[in-house]
């Protein structure tokens, strides 16, 4: 009676599936396709100066992408967050400037403000609290992630019009927009923290017991829950990430553009999903990766200025990310029903 | 009866008006295999959740080894080595079967001041049970993609990470084909001769009158039988669920 358990499937794919090669390598083959396509009918692409400055475009939202990564593997939704940057830059600006005096004047050099530490720890603090709101409502409150966001997406747009009385706050001192305008070597400092900040973020989802259970609420929240996961705790915390790489996109974005203002970031939301799903990440959680994240956050940004040096229209732009974001999903549905028909 | 492990004495629970379960005494002797059986609604999940720690008794007392004791949540119990397969198994279907194995109780080592997940520990100890339990699960594969059986390997795996003194399943043998029912019932057997109380929740006559050493039976929130397997049959525990028996 000791018959040993063999598995009743044949062994997992030993032959080559060219659909299933397709559907794990779509967005990095796709990038790699529009990176030639786009070499080949304008040279300009590929001059490290454009190369560098479509990084600098994609590392805003790529960072927002980044929180959205761990929000959507435990298969919730952030559609704050581009009003939480908004409020975050606005706050961060308020602070750098030391209130709303003199929120126009541009390098006054009046030591009336605060340095720039304090104005991106309260940019950081911003998003760290909405996040942490928005948690503990969806974790205690039991409303669903896509509800509770939405309210927060009207909450804390209405939070920085109201904040900044509507206009913006710019022209900081050179310290303060070196963190969105300056560069070590040549490339832009956003661009540093987008690829340290992803590849932390990495290391966290794949080495840390944090990161797996993040999967694993993802994966089956009440099966993590049985077997001592806090899941709980773990939902907070992805809403709290989200919420902080929002404040920091947001302190970032107001340095680059150097002023602040409360429509930043509106519609945000849709571009970082798209890169996250388009990067892989099931919007039911439990898959996905860091470096898809980051892959569908280029292509975005590729494509977009690809479209751009090519004179194409953004309407056109639009639509082209429209149904790419829908292909990708459908191209995963169709490899995981083919898995499952095995 | 071998030494108790796990004894019951007035055990109750009241949900507001409802008696889920009504003055049970029960005692879990090591080594044992109990076959819990009822029907739908008679108290069985109630007694297991007890057990388990994810319900506290309105009355009663429960000695663990000879000492008084309430677990405080299902993780007390575990703690306290009081293990459960679920119905679904709980498992996590992206995770692969070592990260399921370890899951809420991951291998760390330190790099400098970080806590890192220790893959290769945990695939080492995985790898080790399954071979214990002789299943061919391998410990990288995703639980997505694996068969009913194997899947019942990990859950089980899981219970034999620590010193597990009472593992409790529920309806394991419900929902796989005939020849995966043999080989979870020969786990079962495993279990019991490494010393594992198996608390076995069963509405299948046969895989209890196989594998248990004793029937209880419970009938709205009542024991009604607790007897020897031998001193039953089929028939007698079909009557004591649907209550054509008063009790035995």
């Amino acid at each position: 009676m000791t018959q040993s358990i063999r598995p009743v499937e044949a062994e997992p794919e030993s032959r080559f599936d060219a659909v299933q090669f397709l559907a794990r390598y779509a967005a990095p083959l796709f990038l790699l396709l529009l990176v030639i396509v786009f070499a080949v009918l304008e040279p300009r692409f590929l001059h490290p100066l454009n190369i560098l400055n479509v990084l600098r475009q994609v590392s805003i939202s790529g960072l927002i992408a980044i929180g959205m990564t761990f929000v959507i593997l435990t298969a919730g939704i952030d559609l704050s967050v581009g009003s939480l940057l908004a409020l975050a830059g606005l706050v961060g600006a308020y602070v750098s400037k030391g209130g709303l005096a003199d929120r126009f004047a541009i390098g006054a050099g009046e030591v009336t403000g605060n340095p720039v530490w304090m104005a991106a720890a309260a940019a950081i603090a911003i998003g760290l609290i909405g996040g942490a709101i928005q948690g503990a409502a969806i974790t205690r409150l039991k409303v669903p992630p896509f509800v509770v966001t939405l309210g927060g997406l009207t909450a804390f747009r209405g939070a920085a019009l109201l904040f900044s009385g509507g206009g913006p706050i710019s022209g900081f001192e050179p310290d303060f927009s070196w963190w969105g305008q300056g560069r070590i070597g040549t490339v832009p400092v956003p661009v540093i923290i987008f690829f340290a900040a992803a590849i932390i973020a990495h290391l966290v989802l794949r080495y840390t017991a944090f990161g797996k259970h993040v999967y694993a609420t993802g994966g089956n929240e009440r099966a993590a829950a049985l077997n001592g996961v806090p899941t709980r705790g773990i939902i907070l915390g992805v809403y709290i990430i989200s919420g902080f790489f929002c404040g920091l996109a947001g302190f970032l974005l107001a340095a680059r553009l150097n002023s602040a203002e409360a429509v930043a970031g509106s519609g945000l939301e849709l571009t970082v999903i798209a890169a996250v799903v388009i990067g892989g990440t099931s919007l039911f959680g439990g898959v996905g990766t860091i470096l898809g994240t980051v892959i569908g956050a280029l292509l975005i940004g590729v494509l977009t200025n690809g479209l751009v040096l090519l004179n194409v229209s953004s309407f056109i732009q639009q639509i082209v990310i429209g149904v790419i974001l829908v292909a990708a999903v459908a191209l995963d549905q169709y490899a995981a029903g083919r898995r499952a028909a095995r | 009866m071998t030494d108790p492990v796990l004894e019951f004495s007035g055990i109750s629970k009241h949900f507001g008006a409802i008696h889920a379960l009504d003055d049970i005494d029960l005692t879990l002797g090591r080594g044992e295999v109990i076959g819990l059986m009822g029907d739908n609604g008679a108290g069985k999940s109630t007694l297991v959740k007890i057990i388990a720690g994810n319900f506290q008794p309105s009355h009663g007392r429960i000695r663990l080894n000879g000492r008084e004791i309430r677990f405080a949540d299902s993780k007390d119990a575990r703690d306290h080595g009081i293990e459960v397969v679920y119905q679904d198994l709980a498992l996590c279907d992206n995770l692969t079967a070592a990260d399921n194995v370890f899951l809420g109780r991951e291998i760390r080592r330190r790099i400098g001041p970080l806590r890192v997940l220790d893959y290769r520990a945990m695939s080492r100890r995985a790898t080790e049970l399954f071979a214990e339990l002789q299943s061919e699960t391998r410990p990288g594969d995703v639980v997505r993609m694996m068969s009913g059986g194997q899947r019942q390997a990990v859950a089980i795996a899981r219970t034999r990470l620590a010193e597990s003194e009472i593992v409790l399943m529920d309806e394991p043998t419900a929902a796989i084909s005939v020849r995966q029912v043999a080989q979870v019932l020969d786990l079962i057997r495993r279990l019991r001769d490494s010393g594992v109380t198996v608390v076995l929740i069963s509405h299948r006559m046969p895989d209890v009158f196989t594998v248990a050493d004793r029937l209880v039976v419970l009938r709205r929130g009542r024991k009604v039988a607790d007897k020897p397997i031998g001193d039953s049959s089929p028939e007698e525990a079909t009557g004591l669920i649907t209550g054509a028996i008063e009790t035995a």
